[in-house]
């Protein structure tokens, strides 16, 4: 190469990003070693010397921005979320963890327990169960709340296992809803009840009315969303019998009140052969694949070729470049505004209402700011 | 050509389907792994004991009671009144209730504080009545002995699972220890040195000595023989000096100088060496056997008791190498017996290799449950005859003779029952006849975890003092190989010191001697007693010694080893006869005296194995056991000595055509407790060892009856997992049945500041569902005494309603099961009498005010909410009410707590992090529990590595993978290459590291971060237990100071070295206030005039002198009281300490 002075260097074009940083930009690149240019570039300023702005703004997000659904079962849901940054992303993955309300069981009023299951380990197994309850239905339950039919359900659970029966599994659907609130009668603190015969025994809740009579639950009893969690196993003789209190809580709490298994999202695989791969090293490269992300190609007179036909199945194996010189022809990216969200629900609320939730809280969070930043 | 072909199959790395394809019949190397399993079947892992015990209760019993000086008593006053033991036997264990026997199973024993021991019944003759005559009587019962569970006495002796469950037992339990008032006790294995052995070795002094320890069953004595200045000596403790060798070569009636020679060999090295002795002996002026005894005579020691001195004949016959018989003052073979100590002695002078190994496992032997109670029971038993005989002789002596005398009613069977029972309940070994005083022989079983408790029956236990700062005998001995563990060992003062038994380690037995010695007589020994002293070295003859003594010589050792040896394999003689040939010294020895450890390994006859497939094809349809493969020479146990005589191989394949034996499996030369780690071989060493140590104090299940047991300490994990990466020995163990810990998601990255010096950090998520949640329950007994009472839970005076300590009272006084208890709060409402005992026999029915109120309240810390799990009463041996809580009380994982993993890698809790705020990977899998990586570098620990690789591949292909120590030839270890392709397969990098995003700003993270699951203890050690901080508290009596330690509510001492800070820094007002103010601040009188202490004089308001007689010159000063206390124990010893005042 002739030797050239910088002045005489073309000039940078303006006006649009050179292909190598329009990649770090855009892109993260998977080397073989670790992972590069993980952090987007968020500087509004960064490529002034360039004249591209770096800035993000609503009305370009607004057009860009994109979520198409790519799978919808009853409790999982896959989206791509395309256009947004990676804080924005994970904020809602946190917000759905952490901070979508369910409802769980708080409360175990044991009244008998025979079984070899120990109190404290059972009502931690009860409290993991969850429960199919629209949580906006409900209030929080504060410090000095009495349990009331907007705040509280009452499940019982009263199983024994007989003499002759061997074993008995206590599933979940053995937990019976019940609208009038809690049957277990308190202590009786006053001294003398034969002041008021009349009056109804005290009780752990104080409900106004059966829940059932309320009209969002009229026709949709309250129960536990799936009934065959184990809850514990009784011997001959064996017997549970107990109240339990679901209530409205959060999963920063406790992973009870979470409403997903988990909810992630991982960026969008792109893999691209930088170099021609054709023949024997085209099928070498279709068979290190575990996910068969690659395909031979017949580009004619006996000449084969690997192209990348499933990008997004890759896992980042790097299986494809553990050998160094494969590093050179094939370039694992991931795209840095695409998220492939997946939300794995428990149940209590469907997926794609999760998400939306979530949005929700965000908002209701970024309102919240703007009203105590004015 | 066959041996090349066994070669390319053990190299081949197994395919990914691995396991099938070991199921399969392989075509030349033998997969003998089916044989251990098969072996542990009918051994189980505690066999050693079982067997000693048995031994003991079949044989060992049965020869106490006919041994000479035991079978009869007879009475001195008439001789002809006697009582004869015609036989013994041990039944299974029963109690005696008001005259009914019915038996006892051990679980009622455990919760009822009662022994689990069985009647030991004899069958005597004695004499009876007047005219006497003799009558036999059956089933007389002398003792009640505690039965070691599961031997062949004990109720649960070949019962099924089904069976023992029944019985409250745990199958899994192996046995092997005693119940004693309720606590289970294991004797510990003792190792010592071999008794009846020449060991040559050198002292302190540097001096080549050759002693023997003998020991039978009349006498235990020790003989050493050694070289001062060129000359050689007899050292015995009933001599007070050193003896010549030659006087007792005399004395013993070799008189001839000549005849000592040649017994000690005609090298004429060896006869130089001697000459300075014969000199010596000669310079004496003693030729003959009356000038040695005459000489002898004189150096006698005085017994201590009868101030008498023992005739030196007597010493030479019963003390001196009491091990070799004297037949009607023989004394030619105990002449032989010293000149081969001699030979071996002057042999060590000369080449100084041959010396003694005292570490040398071959020289050790393993003292058994079964060898130390009968030394304790046979003392009893003497102790209870001499007894019974002072009884008969005080009746006889008696005037009332007329009455006709049952002196079978003389032997009180209290002082054998009490005897065991205290020995074994104390640990303390004591034995009159050979002043014997062992402590510390029993130890109560350690149920921390259930392979604590396994760990325990292995343990052995040294004798000698620990303090030593010798390495020898810490150090790993090559001998250990395969029958000690390598790894499990204490760290510290016990370091090396105390080992374990491998997994396939057994430890002999005694055999019967006299059949044996006469088999070899017939195989062409010579009997030493017909050998001249010339003919004892002759060069083309071995010597044979028989259990330390000689027998005679033979002229083919190797045809006569390899003849026993086949005698053995048919079977003929006993299994652990060890036959080993020592070229050296020109020896053959042969074995059968109990404790010797050996373990079972594969004839191979010139390298190729007997054990053929079809053999282990029959063995996994059942239609072979562990016994046939013995019964038929397939496999032969071989001791420490005999393992020299062979030449094992690892594997099959690299058999070649000297090799004898053929190892059954690598990795049975770990013991049980490092069994348990996975990959240990690619460890450094430490880390086993420290893993070993760790594994005993990691939660999880104790046994399948943990919850119907009463301990009076119990750590249980709520979910305990089963590893998912194993090893055979877990399998083997029960370990996957009973585990203690749990999989674990970690991810090997630095995280957040807190998980610096080996902290981990931990998922807030995970410990909600379940992560490391414990369970710790506690017991509290209380005894009811006679004069005691338990009363409902009375009303508090005043308001209705109950005292609010009493609410979690039952109706019966007693605390209910499942009720929550808080602190203080009273668990039995009891009273007791405050009356004395003439008033309460005279009173049937007491008034309330005799009563005291004495409850027992529940002593916890403020704020822990702790449940009452169970309530127990039963009856003790008083016949007083006694009951038992156990308090439980239920933690989940904080701050501060101890984990490890199983590579000797503890690290306490850091932080705990809300699951969101932890990275994830591409899969949604966020970590449990995130380890620093700096972990790792100085560690070494790639087992650890190699766990989560395989732990990961486990999960994902749904197998569990194994990691066997040495494992990877045989298919008992996963290779890594075969773990990564199995990683690879779906979908996840070969080396194990993932692609992560980072929890908290969402953007992936620089590293790619190795992550898997590994199997994670909770050890005990938890911050509950440890916090302690205190303001103002409790202060001692004596001083004033604030007490010490946690228990006591203690204060934190600022010690000398806090002091000595603060003094450098010139912080006095601060030296001040921890020193006095906030410690024990004391006001006293001190008089200015004599500088002594006064008093405050209530009277005259101001202090006042006593010395003085004057309050003029008093002045008040503080000082701390435990100074002022000082001076007043300093007056109290006549010494002023006079304090000199001045204005300030």
């Amino acid at each position: 190469m002739p030797r050239l002075s910088a002045l005489d260097m073309p000039d940078v074009p303006m006006g649009q990003l050179p292909s190598h940083l329009e990649q770090q930009r855009t892109r993260v690149s998977c080397k073989s070693d670790a992972p590069l240019h993980t952090e987007g570039i968020q500087y509004s300023g960064s490529y002034a010397s360039m004249a591209v702005d770096n800035s993000l703004r609503l009305d370009s997000f607004s057009k860009n921005f994109r979520v198409e659904v790519v799978r919808l079962t009853e409790d999982e849901i896959e989206f791509d979320m395309i256009g947004i940054d990676a804080s924005l992303a994970n904020a809602f993955r946190r917000i759905l963890i952490a901070e979508l309300p369910t409802m769980a069981i708080e409360k175990v009023l044991i009244a008998n327990n025979t079984s070899v299951v120990q109190d404290e380990v059972l009502a931690q197994r009860l409290g993991l169960i969850p429960i199919e309850a629209d949580p906006s239905l409900f209030e929080y339950v504060s410090e000095n709340d009495a349990a009331h039919e907007k705040n509280t359900i009452v499940f019982k659970l009263d199983v024994r296992c007989k003499k002759d029966d061997g074993r008995v599994k206590v599933k979940s659907s053995e937990l019976k809803w019940l609208p009038e609130g809690s049957e277990l009668q308190m202590a009786s603190t006053n001294p003398n009840p034969s002041t008021n015969p009349n009056a109804k025994p005290k009780t752990y809740t104080s409900f106004n009315c059966r829940q059932d009579s309320l009209p969002e639950f009229s026709n949709k009893p309250l129960r536990p969303k799936y009934g065959d969690v184990t809850i514990a196993v009784l011997g001959a003789g064996q017997a549970i019998d107990l109240e339990v209190h679901a209530v409205k809580g959060v999963g920063r709490t406790h992973a009870k009140w979470s409403p997903v298994a988990t909810a992630w999202y991982r960026m969008l695989p792109e893999v691209a052969l930088t170099q021609e791969v054709e023949d024997g090293k085209a099928e070498e490269l279709v068979s290190k694949c575990p996910v068969k992300v690659f395909d031979i190609e017949d580009i004619g007179e006996g000449w084969k070729k690997a192209v990348v036909a499933r990008p997004r199945a890759c896992t980042l194996c790097r299986e494809c470049i553990r050998e160094k010189h494969w590093e050179e022809c094939v370039d694992l990216r991931r795209v840095r505004d695409h998220f492939i969200f997946t939300i794995e629900s428990t149940g209590a609320l469907p997926p794609e209402v999760l998400f939306t939730e979530a949005v929700k809280i965000l908002e209701e969070k970024c309102e919240r700011i703007i009203a105590e930043l004015s | 050509m066959a041996v090349r072909e066994d070669d390319d199959t053990s190299k081949r790395i197994p395919s990914p389907m691995s396991m099938k394809s070991l199921a399969a019949p392989v075509k030349s190397a033998v997969d003998k792994y089916q044989l251990l399993p098969e072996f542990l079947k009918v051994r189980g892992l505690v066999k050693q004991h079982l067997d000693s015990f048995n031994y003991f209760i079949n044989c060992e019993i049965k020869k106490i009671i006919h041994a000479k000086d035991n079978e009869r008593i007879v009475s001195d006053i008439n001789p002809k009144i006697y009582l004869k033991f015609l036989d013994i036997y041990v039944e299974s264990p029963s109690v005696e209730e008001d005259h009914i026997r019915e038996p006892l199973i051990p679980q009622r024993c455990r919760l009822s504080d009662t022994t689990y021991a069985a009647p030991v019944k004899v069958d005597i003759e004695y004499t009876r009545g007047n005219p006497i005559q003799t009558e036999i009587k059956k089933g007389h019962v002398i003792a009640n002995m505690p039965i070691m569970l599961r031997s062949c006495r004990c109720v649960l002796y070949g019962m099924d699972d089904d069976e023992l469950a029944r019985l409250g037992e745990c199958p899994l339990d192996p046995g092997g220890y005693f119940i004693v008032k309720g606590t289970e006790k294991v004797l510990m294995i003792q190792e010592q040195l071999s008794k009846n052995r020449i060991i040559i070795d050198t002292d302190k002094k540097g001096r080549v000595s050759a002693s023997v320890t003998s020991s039978t069953h009349e006498r235990k004595s020790k003989t050493v023989i050694v070289m001062e200045k060129e000359r050689i000596y007899l050292q015995l403790n009933q001599f007070t000096k050193l003896i010549p060798i030659m006087v007792i070569m005399k004395a013993m009636g070799m008189e001839s100088d000549q005849e000592v020679v040649q017994m000690v060999g005609r090298d004429p090295r060896y006869s130089g060496l001697l000459l300075p002795s014969i000199q010596e002996c000669a310079s004496e002026r003693i030729y003959t056997q009356y000038q040695a005894l005459e000489f002898l005579e004189k150096k006698v020691v005085k017994s201590r008791f009868t101030n008498q001195k023992v005739s030196p004949m007597t010493i030479l016959d019963d003390v001196f190498l009491a091990n070799v018989p004297v037949h009607e003052g023989d004394f030619y073979p105990k002449c032989i017996y010293v000149g081969v100590m001699l030979r071996r002695m002057l042999e060590a002078i000369l080449n100084a290799d041959t010396i003694d190994d005292k570490d040398y496992v071959g020289n050790k032997r393993l003292e058994l449950s079964g060898q130390l109670i009968s030394l304790l029971f046979e003392d009893l038993f003497k102790t209870m005859s001499s007894a019974a005989k002072k009884s008969i002789d005080e009746a006889l002596t008696k005037a009332s003779r007329s009455s006709s005398m049952d002196i079978s009613l003389h032997l009180r069977k209290d002082w054998i029952t009490h005897g065991l029972e205290r020995a074994i309940s104390t640990g303390n070994w004591d034995v009159k006849r050979f002043k014997m005083n062992r402590k510390g022989m029993t130890q109560v079983v350690s149920r921390l975890s259930f392979i604590a408790a396994l760990g325990h029956m292995t343990r052995i236990q040294p004798q000698f003092e620990k303090s030593r700062k010798v390495s020898g005998p810490r150090a790993l001995q090559p001998s250990q190989w395969g029958m000690l563990c390598p790894c499990d060992t204490p760290e510290g003062e016990a370091c090396g010191l105390v080992k374990n038994l491998a997994l396939m380690t057994h430890v002999t037995t005694d055999e019967e001697e006299s059949p044996l010695i006469t088999l070899c007589y017939s195989l062409g020994v010579e009997d030493m007693s017909l050998l001249s002293t010339e003919e004892l070295h002759s060069l083309n003859s071995y010597l044979v010694m028989f259990n330390g003594l000689i027998l005679g010589k033979h002229r083919q050792p190797q045809r006569f080893a390899n003849g026993m040896r086949k005698l053995r394999r048919a079977g003929k003689i006993g299994e652990f006869v060890s036959v080993f040939v020592n070229e050296k010294q020109r020896c053959v020895y042969l074995a059968s005296d109990g404790g010797r450890v050996c373990r079972p390994l594969v004839i191979a006859d010139k390298g190729v194995s007997r054990i053929k497939e079809h053999h282990m094809k029959e063995l996994r349809d059942g239609a072979r056991v562990f016994d046939d493969f013995l019964r038929e020479g397939l496999i032969e146990y071989l001791d420490v000595n005999e393992e020299n005589n062979a030449l094992i191989a690892l594997y099959e394949g690299e058999a070649d055509s000297n090799t004898t034996h053929i190892e059954i499996e690598p990795f049975t030369i770990l013991g049980v407790c490092a069994g348990l780690i996975p990959y240990p071989h690619h460890n450094q060493s430490p880390r086993n060892t420290y893993q070993c140590a760790m594994g005993k104090q990691a939660m999880g299940n104790i046994a399948y009856n943990q919850l119907c047991r009463m301990d009076t300490l119990l750590y249980l994990l709520v979910y305990p997992q089963r590893p998912l990466l194993t090893t055979k020995s877990i399998e083997l163990v029960g370990y996957d049945k009973l585990g203690a810990g749990q999989n674990a998601t970690v991810a090997v990255m630095s995280y957040s500041g807190y998980d610096i010096e080996d902290a981990i950090v931990m998922n807030k998520s995970s410990l909600d569902r379940g992560f490391g949640r414990c369970i710790v329950m506690k017991k509290v007994s209380a005894v009811k005494q006679a004069y005691d009472r338990i009363i409902m839970p009375q009303m508090s005076s005043g308001k209705g309603g109950l005292d609010s300590h009493m609410q979690i009272l039952d109706t019966d006084g007693i605390a209910s099961p499942g009720e929550i208890v808080r602190p203080h709060d009273i668990l039995i409402n009891k009273q007791s009498a405050t009356v004395s005992r003439d008033q309460l026999i005279s009173h049937k029915v007491l008034p309330d005010s005799a009563y005291k109120f004495t409850p027992v309240k529940h002593k916890g810390t403020e704020g822990e909410t702790t449940v009452v799990d169970r309530v127990a009463l039963f009856t003790d041996k008083d016949q007083n009410m006694v009951i038992k809580f156990i308090i439980r009380h239920t933690r989940r994982p904080e701050v501060g707590d101890k984990f490890s993993s199983r590579h000797g890698q503890k690290g306490v809790c850091g932080t705990i992090v809300q699951q969101e705020d932890l990275p994830f990977s591409e899969r949604g899998i966020c970590p449990d529990l995130i380890m620093n990586p700096h972990g790792f570098p100085s560690r070494m620990t790639i087992g650890k590595m190699i766990e989560l690789l395989g732990g990961k591949a486990g999960v994902s292909c749904g197998r569990f993978h194994y990691g066997s120590a040495f494992g990877e030839p045989s298919g008992h270890a996963d290779r890594v290459e075969v773990i990564s392709e199995t990683l690879v397969r779906h979908g996840f990098s070969y080396s194990g590291k993932d692609f992560l995003y980072s929890g908290i700003s969402g953007c992936p993270l620089q590293a790619y971060i190795f992550m898997g699951p590994i199997y994670y203890q909770k050890l005990k050690h938890m911050v509950l237990d440890k916090m302690h901080a205190r303001a103002r508290g409790p202060r001692m009596m004596l001083t004033r100071q604030p007490t010490e330690g946690r228990s006591r509510d203690g204060g934190l001492r600022l010690g000398e070295m806090e002091r000595d800070c603060l003094i450098a820094y010139g912080a006095s007002m601060l030296i001040f206030e921890r020193l006095m103010i906030s410690s024990d601040p004391f006001q006293a009188q001190v008089c200015r005039k004599c500088g002594l202490l006064g008093y405050y004089h209530d009277k005259l308001k101001t202090g006042f002198c006593s010395t003085c007689k004057s309050g003029e010159n008093v002045s008040t000063m503080k000082l701390p009281y435990a100074c002022k206390l000082l001076f007043q124990e300093l007056h109290a010893m006549n010494i002023v300490p006079r304090l000199q005042l001045t204005e300030h």
